[in-house]
């Protein structure tokens, strides 16, 4: 079993809509089997915090494009994408790109 | 002269539709294709000193060791392109003409609108309607005479950005929608220049500094484009023009570094601004991907795309009309005026979130968001239901009560319709209800030109 793990998980430019704007999310991810990853994380996302709309932010498994996601304050590219681990205290950052100007 | 100073053959820019420049002695290029953009333009001399005017002008900078002499040369023999005088490129063509850059080139298909003057600092209240091209050359112009400005009265198309991106050094996204970030940046890779790219909404702002020693380009990052629905303009967002001010000013920095030589801090980093929190973000990005569509080592886009239709969106930021209900349920501000005029029971109902309420209302107009709708929110259809309950019996019950529905344009009224077609008719009788085609918009221009309009 894979203990719990808490995380703060962040939404910003404008991706924060779909969740109440609420901007940062103190979270607990309970006890499960395999390790906790992203992938993982996006369906616990799903069923916990997205009320509606999931098309807005998830496409099948993955972020939706125009979604990047930062992993302690780095490219999800870098970490593995979907498959990082999610370690204790991580901080992970869905960022909706701004086209505007 | 005030006016652009390479060589008349050359700067064709503007169309000659707006008032034609005296200096401008060869019949101006029509706004789009082959001939939309000058041909060629000159190469800037190079230089092997300042005059005694320009150390007095750039004296400030001069004495800064990581710029210098030697830096101020390099930046009066650089080139850039600003794609959009908008909110980001006002700001950012300011700090470049006003540190001697040698040459802007400043392209934008819009004229200047009201709601512009909040955020894009160098078109007046006088340059209302006039090309923003134009207006921001002749403003910059104003600041300093010694920089060549080529204003280009046209939007960036596939068909001539190659070629217009080839003749500059660094190019500045400040564009303001999705297909020309694709484009801007396909054709920064083809020709082989570093892109600074700013965008801005709400209160948050975002920078990378694309295709530059080894980082990634903007397809690296964002191989597919978001779909449309998801896209958000400024009009609808909204954004505080400090917030563009801001990174357009970043902007103007990293290119001021990569043009006189000291390279740029955001290769292969995004800077987020949250401007609410007060805080910057600096994150760590992937380097240019091997698999990329245009920078990868082997390229299927050679060429430019129509990036209209690879984004399925048009390359503007204006609002789009949507067409969701049949022409039965839809009426006119005209025949709402009439039934108006004519007492017709009724109920009219607003579906804008609250901050838009309060900027404007019809004062007799029922107000539930939208969100509320969509999510059924029990009070608010309560209020509904009362409220055509009451209009019921001021007419004694003769007619039936229809639902107009409002909101600024006439698109988020027609998701409305719908959802108030779709209740379950047991639970809350049948509701019929129309929408009002244009909205509150379409009311001030047509109807009551007194009424706000935003």
């Amino acid at each position: 079993m894979a203990a719990p793990v808490s995380l703060q998980v962040e939404f910003g430019g404008g991706a924060e809509l779909l969740f109440d704007g609420v901007k940062k999310h103190q979270v607990t991810l309970p006890c499960q089997p395999e390790p906790w990853d992203i992938r993982s994380l996006l369906k616990w996302i799903k069923q916990n915090l997205l009320k509606e709309r999931p098309e807005l932010f998830i496409q099948g498994e993955s972020v939706r494009p125009g979604i990047l996601v930062l992993i302690n304050e780095a490219d999800w590219e870098l970490m593995g994408e979907l498959d990082y681990k999610l370690q204790d205290q991580d901080n992970v950052l869905f960022i909706s790109t701004l086209h505007g100007g | 002269c005030p006016c652009v100073r390479v060589p008349v053959a050359a700067a064709v820019p503007v169309s000659p539709r707006s008032r034609p420049c005296p200096c401008v002695r060869v019949p101006a290029a029509p706004a789009e294709g082959a001939l939309g953009f000058p041909a060629e333009l000159p190469p800037l001399p190079a230089r092997s000193a300042l005059s005694a005017a320009e150390i007095l002008r750039y004296s400030r900078q001069l004495v800064l060791p990581e710029l210098g002499v030697r830096g101020q040369l390099r930046l009066a023999r650089s080139s850039v392109l600003v794609v959009g005088c908008g909110g980001l490129g006002c700001p950012l063509a300011q700090y470049l003409a006003a540190a001697g850059v040698g040459r802007l080139g400043l392209v934008d298909h819009d004229v200047v609108e009201t709601s512009n003057l909040q955020r894009q600092v160098l078109h007046g209240e006088a340059r209302r309607g006039r090309p923003k091209a134009r207006s921001a050359a002749a403003a910059l112009r104003r600041l300093n005479s010694a920089v060549q400005y080529v204003p280009y009265r046209a939007a960036l198309r596939p068909r001539s950005a190659l070629r217009l991106v080839r003749q500059y050094d660094i190019v500045a996204d400040c564009s303001d929608n999705v297909p020309t970030r694709y484009l801007v940046s396909d054709a920064c890779v083809l020709a082989g220049k570093p892109l600074v790219s700013g965008s801005a909404l709400r209160l948050e702002g975002q920078l990378v500094v694309y295709n530059y020693r080894g980082g990634p380009c903007y397809r690296c990052l964002f191989p597919e484009p978001p779909p449309p629905d998801t896209v958000t303009n400024c009009a609808d967002g909204g954004v505080l023009g400090v917030v563009t001010g801001i990174i357009g000013c970043m902007q103007a920095l990293e290119v001021l570094k990569i043009a006189s030589g000291m390279g740029s801090s955001f290769n292969r980093h995004m800077l987020m601004f949250d401007a609410l929190e007060g805080r910057f973000r600096n994150i760590k990005l992937r380097p240019r991907k091997a698999d990329c569509a245009v920078c990868g080592d082997r390229p299927s886009i050679t060429c430019l795309q129509d990036y209209e239709a690879f984004c399925g969106s048009s390359a503007t930021d204006k609002c789009r009309s949507l067409r969701l209900l049949p022409g039965g349920d839809r009426i006119s501000v005209q025949q709402y005026k009439e039934l108006l005029d004519a007492r017709a029971p009724h109920v009219l109902l607003d579906v804008r979130p609250q901050v838009e309420v309060d900027i404007c209302r019809l004062q007799h107009a029922l107000h539930i968001p939208l969100r509320k709708l969509e999510d059924k929110d029990e009070e608010s259809l309560q209020r509904l239901q009362k409220r055509i309950g009451e209009e019921k019996r001021r007419t004694d019950d003769q007619t039936s009560v229809p639902v107009y529905v409002v909101c600024k344009l006439g698109n988020d009224s027609q998701k409305a319709v719908k959802i108030l077609q779709e209740l379950p008719a047991e639970e809350f009788g049948s509701v019929l209800a129309k929408d009002i085609k244009g909205g509150l918009m379409a009311w001030a221009t047509k109807i009551d030109p007194t009424f706000p309009q935003y």
